[in-house]
């Protein structure tokens, strides 16, 4: 009667390869828009949002 | 039989199962004439967001990948290069495939449009649609010209590249598209005339079938000199130069003398040396498409020194 739960069953180990991998994939993704983010907002000294922000580096170098 | 034992005849895929779905061998040579697409592209786009979305455009084609072998799971059952792929060995359900696949494709058309512009994200959303929709599902088993069509779905990742850079379609991305798509018949022709495959008991045409070995040389011959067509005039655009073009030349005079050879061949002949001519053809061939990409890159590396294009 008494169903025992163990803390490890066969189906974690098993299932433990794809959860990594999906938390890893998650991180991943996490870092790509982090990182599209930094790459696109503001900071290209070509584009509109860019130019005051290059010309103030500008100014802080002199 | 307790509760435990149900479970455990539940076989769990692993997270290799379901990457195995996306086709990782394709996927390297989407990467490789997407990343010369992207490259040689004229302007030039932000490292980082260049490397998103050569990503994305690998997941939209691990995407179709899914979606195919969601569809062909009936026929990867029966044959033999094919059956162990994670669908006709049970280890992921079709409905598993279909669902990654679908998921895959949303994300990767919407994360290319967001990270460069909406032509590269339709052209990404276009080759997935005629990869599994006009090839997968409708032409792939009804005509023996089934290579020419999946051919050109493989041919659009330089094309993509190319507009994730400059937001259009140039002949220049036009001709990479051609270079991939005229190869790919007389590459596949000529390992259909040496493997022996089991594609006619699955029910797909093969040229060598349904018309014959003869006809399958004739079109070898035929795609490789409009292949050559292809090569030497992408060679005059923009993004072509001496480099390349030289080295075209010779390539594509050394891939006709190959054709010319197995077009001359009777299939007496070809048995008595165990296919050699079209075995070092169909090798040639791989080093074929990846040197034409290189020269381009070699090309658009050399610009910086005066010394590149034309």
């Amino acid at each position: 009667m008494a169903t025992e739960i163990r803390a490890t069953h066969a189906l974690h180990t098993r299932r433990l390869s794809r959860n990594i991998g999906l938390g890893v994939v998650l991180i991943l993704f996490v870092g790509l828009v982090y990182g599209l983010t930094i790459a696109k907002v503001g900071t290209d000294p070509t584009d509109e949002l860019g130019a005051p922000w290059a010309a103030g580096q500008e100014r802080a170098a002199q | 039989m307790t509760d435990t034992t149900i479970l455990d005849q539940d076989r769990d895929a692993g997270f290799g199962d379901y990457f195995a779905l996306l086709k990782p061998r394709v996927m390297s040579l989407v990467v490789f004439t997407a990343l010369v697409g992207l490259l040689v592209a004229p302007g030039g786009i932000n490292p980082f967001v260049g490397l998103c979305a050569i990503l994305f455009i690998a997941v939209g084609g691990g995407a179709s990948g899914a979606l195919n072998m969601w569809w062909d799971a009936d026929i990867d059952a029966r044959m033999k290069r094919t059956v162990k792929r994670p669908i006709p060995a049970g280890k992921v359900e079709p409905g598993e495939a279909l669902g990654l696949g679908i998921a895959l494709t949303g994300f990767s058309v919407i994360m290319l449009f967001l990270a460069t512009n909406w032509v590269a994200g339709a052209l990404l959303a276009f080759t997935i649609f005629f990869y599994v929709v006009i090839y997968t599902m409708w032409l792939k088993r009804w005509t023996p010209q089934n290579i020419v069509i999946g051919g050109a779905a493989g041919a659009f990742p330089p094309m993509i590249g190319w507009a994730a850079v400059t937001g259009d379609i140039a002949i220049e991305s036009v001709l990479m598209f051609a270079l991939t798509f005229a190869w790919t018949p007389p590459h596949f022709w000529s390992l259909a005339l040496f493997v022996k495959s089991d594609y006619k008991d699955a029910g797909v045409p093969m040229l060598t079938v349904t018309h014959g070995r003869r006809v399958t040389r004739n079109h070898i011959l035929g795609y490789t000199v409009a292949l050559a067509a292809v090569a030497l005039g992408l060679g005059l655009t923009s993004i072509g130069g001496p480099a390349y073009l030289a080295v075209a030349v010779v390539m594509n005079l050394w891939f006709i003398k190959g054709a010319v050879e197995i077009w001359r061949r009777t299939d007496a002949d070809s048995e008595a040396d165990s296919h050699l001519a079209e075995r070092k053809f169909f090798k040639f061939s791989l080093l074929y498409l990846f040197v034409h990409f290189g020269m381009l890159l070699v090309e658009r590396s050399l610009i910086p020194f005066g010394l590149g294009g034309w």
